[in-house]
Formats: C-alpha cells, structure tokens, sequence
C-alpha cells in the first residue's frame, strides 16, 4: 500500500515538475504530462481497489511545526472509493488531451496545462485521503485554485474569465462555510485531526451540531452545485477546456459529495434528527428538477452538460437523504441501502458525465462551435464519437441496461421502501420524491433525445457540421474507455455491489451486500427477489434476443429484399436543412407547459411593406427564460456588497500612514484582549 | 421436464404477445368502425397489413445514419422484452426476477427513446415535430404512473409484477375496495391512453400533420421497418392493457401450472383484454382529440389520481 501511494504521489509530482523542463517542444510536453497523468490514474486505480479490499484502514501522518496541522493521510474505504473514481475519470481524460490539445499548440503553453492538470488531479486525491481538518482545507482550497486556473486555459476568449471569477467567488464562500464547520468540530474536540471528529469527548449540543450540518450542506454544496449554489457551473465547467470540464463535472464535484457522507455519516456517527435527511431530500428533488430543467433550455452543449451534473449530484442527495432519514429511524440496512445507491450513481455518473464532456470536446474539436443548433449530422461524419455520446446519453437518461438505470433503479427502490418508516409525513414524502425523480429521469431521457437527436442526426446544419470530421485516436480510446466502463457498471452489478458494500458497511453499521445480491449476484434485490429485483444481464440478453427475433422475421417474410435509398419528402421541395426541426422547437411545449419555472419572455420586432401589412420586410425574434435564481437571490446579495463596500470606503483614504495606524490599533486592542 | 416448463412458458407467452396484438388494434378499429355505422374492416386486417408491409421494399431517406435502421430493432426489442416481464395469464412468470415494474417502465423509455431519435433522423419538420410532441407526452405521462405504481406495490408489499399480480388473485376482496385502488386504477388508464397514442391525446388514425404525435415519428418509415414499428406500437398497447387486466382485475388467471387452470387463465385473460378494448374503442369514439396543450391538464389529474391513491392508502389503513 505504501509503495503504491508513494508510487502514485510520485508520478503526480513528475507530471507537476518535468513537463515545463521541455522548453518549446509542445508536443513532447503533450505526451510528457499527460502520459504520467494517465500513468498515475491507473496506479490510483489499483491504489483504490487496493484500499477497497484491505480489511483495515491504512494510515500515515506526519506532524508538522504548525500548530494543528499534521500532514495525516487516511485510506479507508470511503477514501479508496473515491480515489478510485478520481483515477478512472483522471486516465480517461488524459489519454483524451493528448489529442485533444494538439489544436492548441504554439497558442497556449501545453507544458503550464499539462502540469496543472497533474496538479489539479493530485490535489483532488489527497482532498479524500486528508485525515486532518487543516490538511483538508489547504488541499481544498490548492483544488480550487489549480482548477480555476484551468477554467481561465483560454482567457483570451469572451465570458471565460467573468466565468472564472465567479467560480472563484462561490467557491471561497463555499470554503468558508467548510471552515465554519471544521470550527464546530473544533469546539467539540479541540483538535483538527478528523480521527478527534470521529471520536469526541463530549458531544456538542444539539443546536449547534446543527449548525454544523447546515455549514458543511452550504460549504460542500456550493462545490456540489446543489439548487441554488448551483449558478456558477453554468458558466465555470464549459468554460474550461474539455478534458478539464469532464474532471470538474465528473468528479471535482463529487469530492462535495465526499465530504458531505464524511462529515454526516463518519463525523456525526449517524446520530442525527430526521429533518437532516429530509432537508438532504428536498434539496435533491429542487436539484435534480430545475437542474434537468434548465438543461432543456439551454443550447450550448457544455452547459446543458453542466446543468445535468446539477442534476445528477440532486439524484445522489436522494440516495443519500433516504439513507439518513432510514438511519434516523434505526433502519441501517435501509440505510445503507440509501446511501449504496447514491454511491453508485456518483461512479456511474463520473462515468458517463466524463464521457459526455469529453464527447462534447471531440465535437467541438471537429465543428469549432458548441452551439447544438449549428451541428446536425455529425454521426455519419463522427461515427465513433457519435456512439460513444450515445451510450453516454442512454445511460444518463437510465435506460436499461446501461448503469445510470441500475443506480437510479436502486435509489427509487430505497425511497419505495420508505412504507417502513413510522411517520405518515415522510412515508409520502419519500413516495413523492420518488414521483419527482421519475419526472426528472423522463426530462432528461426528452433533454438526451434532443443533445444527440440535433447534434448527430439529419441533416448538417452549419458549414462547420458540414466539414466535421472524425477526431484522433486517443481522443476516441479516451471516449471508449469512459463508453465501456458505462456498460461494465450497468452490466456487472455483481462486482460493484459488494465493493459499494463494505464502503456503506463501516458508516451505517450494516452489510447488505449478500442481501441486495440474489441468485449468485445475477438478480439485484434489495429485499427479497419476491418484493423486487432486477438483472441487467438477463434484461441485456432479452433486449438481444428480442431484436434478433425481428431480424429473422424480417429476414423470413421479406426475403432478401434490400432497400431504396431516397431523399426525404420535403412538400414537393427539395429538403434543406433550414426545414429540420431545430433544439428551440424540439423544447418549446416543454418550455410552454413548466412556463411557471422558466417564466420566458419573447420579443418579436416586426417590420411591414409600406404597400400591406401581409407583407414583412424583416423580423427579429428574441427569447429568454428568466435566470430566476440570479436575479433573486444573487443579485439583491451583489448589490447589498456593493452599497456596503460603497459606504466603506470612508475608511480606505489610500494613505500609507493611514493604514499603519490601523495595524497599529488593531495590534494594541488585540494584546489589550489576550491580556 | 420441470426445467423446461418456464422456457415453454416464456416462448409461449412471446407467442401470444406477438399474435395477439395486432388482434387487439383490430378490435379496436372494428369497434370504432361500428359506433361510426361503418361495417369496417376485417378483425384480421393488421395482419394482412404487417405481411404486405414485411414483403415490400423498404425505402430509406439518403439523409438518415444507421439509427434510422436500428431504431426499429431496438423499439421491437425493447416492447417485448417489457412485454416479457409481466405475467400475461398465469401469476407466476418465470422472468419475474429479471425485472420489476420500474424495469418494465424503463425499457418502454427506451424504445420510446429511439423512437424520438428515428423521428428525428430523416430531417423533415414532421418527424421533429412528432419527437418533441412525444417527449412532452412520454415526459408528463411518468410521475403518475410512478405513484400509481407505487400505490399498487404497497397493497401488494411487492413492485415484482408477478407478486403483485399473485397476490391479489388470492385475496379475494381486494381488487373491489379500496378506494386507493380505483383511483390507482383510474390514473393508470388515463397513462395508458397517453403512453400508447390514443385519442383523446394522439389519433393513431389520423395523417394530418398537425394532430399527429405517434405516426408523425414514422412517416419516413416503410417496408418491414415500418412492419416491425406498428407491430411494436401494438405490442406497447397491449402490454398496458394486460398490466390493467392483471392489476386491477386478475380473477381467473393462473395460480398453479395445473392444465385446467391455464387453459382457464388464458380463456378469462382474452376476455378480459377484448372487453378493455372495447372500452378505449368506445372512448375513441366518443371523444374528441385534445389540443397537445391541454393534454397537460390531463396527465397532471392523473398525477393527482394517483396521489391521492397514496394518501388513502396510507389513512384508510390506519
């Protein structure tokens, strides 16, 4: 273990230090870095499955001259889990840039991204191996930083660095409340260490533990994008180049996720009233709703794929609040249930959600564009990007058997189970949530239909879409990687349950993993077989036999007929692509029935013919939906700052003097305090 | 021998799913034809269309990808493997394990998935306009079944279809009562109306472009891939209509592999599924179709149904 974790470490820090060290060879810089990123990925892989499979936690620190800082590194379960997520994403995309990049060579230092990549992913893997609160902020906020340098790689661009800065912004304020919750932690123990959280001496009062969970639900969740600190992924991940935008959605958000089962599940032992799983609950539903929602809307296809990891992180706060409410009541094979479940689909979401950006990226990198309205046609010209994005967009919508069905599957059955509870208040609410979801799963399957429908079928719609073609090599082994991991995690529950299984384990207090797997791991039954279960592998060979039942019949009545090749009947015109169906149209009913959450406005200018008002000389047509959260809830906030900074810049004269007299008065105040 | 008896039933079930759905869509067409005093064509006419339809020449647009060809596999596939996991006229499927009932509604998503991309294929304004019109109708349509769904699973204590269906053929009283039950009931036809492209939300037999949700997605289609999605819309009809039969009135199927009960099962199960088609042969005639925005209203009452199916459940209990 020791050796692979130095071994993992030092492969990061060669993909920090050498790639600089070839100076003016962007190429050799290319492979240097991002090799050793991939290097790296696959040594965490083994690192994770390593941690995954020991019986005990491996631990290590080293103190250092700081106070309550100690260098403490952790690998349990929960951690390995993670690490192994990170990994997989962190090797997909590496093997990704290394075509990916070569458009931007001699236009953007290829040695600077590749180091912060290795950089970024390093952070990220010692934010869930930190076993120490200090150690954890420092790397968090390292994260944060190395990631929003990545997001400003093409500064030159327009919005990329507005985008940055409010990325920066939201994630300090969402650092701060992480500090506010260490800080409680710290009243509580008066130590940093996470090994002191875990065990206090004296528990701290009700009140203000939870204080401390609705801290570490702001701090984590506007890293998370949970509704509504969701608004700077919009902008932030899209902006970022495509490799890095597959890790931030893939799996950056996903170490908020960590904290968040840390903190709940690990620091506060599970000991927690019922509204904190409720509280969890709705904020999932409002997430995983407006989040596929906005995504409907939105025609920029990084950002729809932005908006869908709000949902996605909505649909495993489901998981994990059904797992809470279930532990509040003593039900821990529920709750393991709950929070195995929402485990599952942040794997399975750092899987396709990668695979989608880096699918998006191969895109752009063929058209020059990210506007769907401009592709079209592209699965001819991008045969393999094309069904690489398809098997991304199927499992995303959950479909059968692809892996987001089987973890959307298990998180609707543990909010199904929720009969088991006492009250009648949750016992309808879990019900409705799970209403809720299956709207969200219908939105995203129209959302999914409309990404790959407009970008990949008929006819092109844009020169650009029009010359596409098909990307590199190891762009498409990146995708394929990313594709086939999709289908081994839909297909092989069996082998992801019981991994899942012993990371639940140790937080809930039960094992459920001989239980959820029924007829030698074929059948997934949470229960029993007879209340309910599923086998993607058996559903995989129906949908096979099933399609080639109509083949033969096909075969049977028609012979060996073949097929005519024709234009398509375009009205007794010839078919352009101005006649196709557009993404706007495809969403506008969507758009015209949930007009309440989207409150659009619609600007028409018309200009007539003098001669008759039949006639139009020309017309602008403008249409928005209302960004309501923005300007509700920031803007108000932004201006509150504002007006506050306004009244006190009394106090900054600009004079040198002046501000020593401050430090001065400030110094002796504080020493009249400690005295 | 006793190893053979679930393949015998799973193929004999396959059969009877292929073979009578185009019966039931005739059925209907027959009723309809009727209340309109026209004497209709034969009972056995979608047969006759899915051979000739099977034996011509398929013309494909030059504009389409190959998911314009597969898109037709994959919906048929997808229909009867959803069609598979539920039982059909004895309780006991032997697929049972392989699927529940968010697993059967999932795979018709999938089909219904491919059927909105194939729509969009060709690139003519029709088929787009069909997809984005499903999407809404299939997106509605998936809250109220969900919870009606549920509220069924809790009478049974199962979301296995084959439990659920068990389980209420050996209680006698419950299938009459509750009240949670009716409303469960109502909410999943008004779904099943939607989901399976009837009047009043789609017209199956309409070809004015402006009304059409469900055909508007397969007019570029012809020849067997056009065969193969008409059968499978008839396959999607009839696996929620026999979900209805079996839910919510499953006297008489099958309790035990006993020949008589069988031969008895499946007697009372096509009588049951000619009697609900005849109601939706009925409703068609009498209603007309709704505007595609007023079809919101309608699913949202079945949304409403269904939750208040839940809450009586839970109350009346106790």
């Amino acid at each position: 273990m020791t050796v692979l974790l130095v071994g993992l470490l030092a492969i990061y820090i060669a993909g920090v230090i050498l790639p600089p060290c070839f100076s003016g060879k962007a190429r050799i810089q290319n492979l240097v870095a991002h090799g050793l990123a991939a290097a790296a990925g696959f040594a965490g892989m083994v690192l994770g499955l390593a941690g995954l499979l020991a019986p005990e936690p491996w631990t290590a620190s080293v103190d250092s001259s700081i106070p309550f800082l100690s260098v403490a590194i952790r690998l349990d379960p929960l951690a390995s889990f993670f690490v192994l997520t990170i990994s997989v994403v962190g090797l997909a995309a590496s093997i990704f840039a290394l075509g990916y990049l070569a458009e931007l060579y001699g236009r953007a230092s290829i040695a600077a991204m590749g180091s912060l990549l290795n950089g970024f992913l390093l952070a990220m893997t010692l934010v869930v191996l930190a076993d120490n609160g200090f150690f954890f902020l420092i790397l968090w906020e390292v994260m944060s930083l190395l990631s929003y340098v990545l997001v400003v790689t093409e500064h030159e661009k327009p919005g990329v660095r507005e985008a940055g800065l409010f990325y920066l912004i939201m994630t300090h304020v969402g650092t701060a409340f992480i500090i506010l919750t260490f800080l409680i932690f710290f009243q509580e123990t008066g130590s940093f260490s996470f090994e002191a959280f875990r065990h206090p001496d004296q528990q701290l009062p009700e009140g203000l533990r939870s204080i401390a969970f609705f801290t570490a639900l702001i701090g984590f969740g506007a890293k998370a994008g949970i509704v509504p600190l969701h608004v700077w992924l919009p902008y932030a991940h899209p902006a970022a180049p495509s490799h890095v935008s597959a890790l931030m959605s893939g799996v950056m958000i996903k170490t908020a996720i960590y904290g968040l089962i840390r903190v709940y599940f690990d620091f506060m032992g599970g000991e927690f009233p019922w509204w904190w799983g409720f509280t969890l609950l709705v904020a999932g539903t409002v997430s995983a709703l407006l989040g596929v929602m906005y995504a409907l809307m939105e025609h920029d296809l990084k950002s729809l794929l932005a908006f869908h990891s709000v949902e996605n992180i909505g649909i495993i706060l489901l998981g994990m609040g059904a797992g809470m409410i279930f532990h509040t009541y003593g039900l821990h094979e529920l709750a393991a249930l709950g929070l195995l479940a929402g485990l599952y689909h942040t794997i399975n979401h750092a899987a396709f959600k990668a695979l989608l950006f880096l699918g998006a990226g191969a895109v752009q990198f063929a058209t020059h564009t990210r506007q769907i309205e401009e592709y079209g046609g592209l699965l001819r010209r991008m045969p393999w990007t094309g069904a690489f994005f398809l098997v991304g967009a199927v499992s995303i919508a959950a479909l059968p058997p692809t892996n987001g069905f089987v973890s959307e599957w298990l998180v609707f059955q543990s909010l199904f189970l929720s009969f088991q509870l006492p009250t009648l208040f949750l016992k309808l609410m879990l019900p409705i949530a799970a209403a809720m979801l299956a709207l969200t799963g219908a939105l995203a399957l129209a959302c999914f239909a409309k990404a790959f429908g407009m970008s990949f079928l008929a006819q092109p719609r844009s020169s650009h879409a029009r010359h596409a073609t098909e990307v590199p090599r190891s762009m498409r082994v990146g995708m394929g990687f990313l594709a086939g991991l999709c289908i081994v995690l839909g297909l092989a529950p069996m082998l992801v349950v019981p991994l899942l299984d012993r990371v639940t384990a140790p937080l809930t207090g039960a094992a459920i993993s001989s239980q959820v797997l029924a007829l030698d791991g074929w059948v997934v039954a949470p229960v029993t077989v007879e209340f309910s279960s599923i086998s993607t592998p058996v559903l995989a060979m129906l949908l096979v036999v099933a399609g080639a039942l109509g083949l033969l019949i096909a075969r049977l009545f028609g012979k060996a007929l073949g097929a005519r090749y024709y234009k398509t009947w375009g009205c007794g015109l010839n078919l352009t692509p101005r006649m196709e169906y557009t993404a706007t149209g495809f969403a506008q009913p969507i758009k015209q029935v949930f007009e309440t959450i989207y409150q659009p406005t619609v600007k028409l200018e018309q200009e007539f013919l003098e001669q008759s008002k039949y006639f139009i000389k020309h017309q602008r047509f403008e249409s928005h939906i209302e960004p309501v959260f923005e300007k509700y809830l920031y803007r108000p906030v932004v201006a509150l700052l504002l007006a506050a900074a306004d009244r006190l810049r009394i106090i900054q004269a600009g004079s040198l003097h002046l501000y020593l007299t401050y430090i001065f008065v400030t110094l002796v105040l504080l020493l009249l305090w400690a005295g | 021998m006793q190893s053979f008896i679930p393949i015998v039933l799973v193929v004999v079930q396959l059969a009877l799913l292929l073979a009578l759905s185009p019966f039931v869509v005739g059925l209907i067409r027959k009723v309809k034809a009727r209340l309109q005093c026209r004497r209709g064509a034969s009972l056995f006419q979608p047969y006759a269309d899915l051979a000739k339809l099977f034996r011509k020449q398929p013309v494909i647009s030059s504009t389409t990808s190959w998911i314009f060809t597969a898109a037709p596999y994959i919906v048929f596939a997808s229909t009867v493997a959803a069609g598979l996991l539920m039982p059909v006229f004895v309780s006991h499927t032997p697929l049972n394990f392989a699927g529940n009932i968010i697993a059967l509604v999932y795979l018709l998503a999938l089909g219904t998935f491919f059927l909105i991309l194939a729509g969009l294929d060709a690139g003519s304004a029709f088929g787009g306009m069909g997809s984005s019109r499903e999407a809404i109708v299939a997106t509605l349509a998936e809250p109220a079944m969900m919870l009606s769904i549920l509220s069924i699973a809790l009478t049974a204590g199962s979301t296995n279809l084959s439990t659920i269906v068990h389980q209420s053929a050996l209680m006698e009283g419950v299938v009459v009562a509750p009240p949670a039950h009716l409303m469960a009931l109502a909410a999943l036809f008004i779904v099943t109306l939607a989901e399976t492209g009837r009047v009043p939300v789609d017209n199956p037999a309409t070809h004015l472009e402006l009304t059409m949700i469900h055909e508007a997605m397969l007019l570029e289609y012809s020849g067997r891939y056009l065969a193969l999605m008409e059968w499978a819309a008839g396959i999607k009809l009839l696996v929620f209509l026999t979900l209805i039969v079996n839910v919510f009135a499953p006297w008489g199927i099958a309790t035990s592999l006993a020949p008589s009960a069988i031969a008895v099962g499946l007697l009372v199960y096509l009588g049951k599924v000619a009697a609900l088609a005849l109601v939706i042969g009925v409703i068609e005639s009498m209603f007309a179709k709704l505007r595609l925005f007023r079809v919101p209203e309608m699913l949202g009452a079945a949304f409403i149904l269904s939750l208040l199916a839940l809450v009586f459940f839970y109350t009346l209990k106790g």
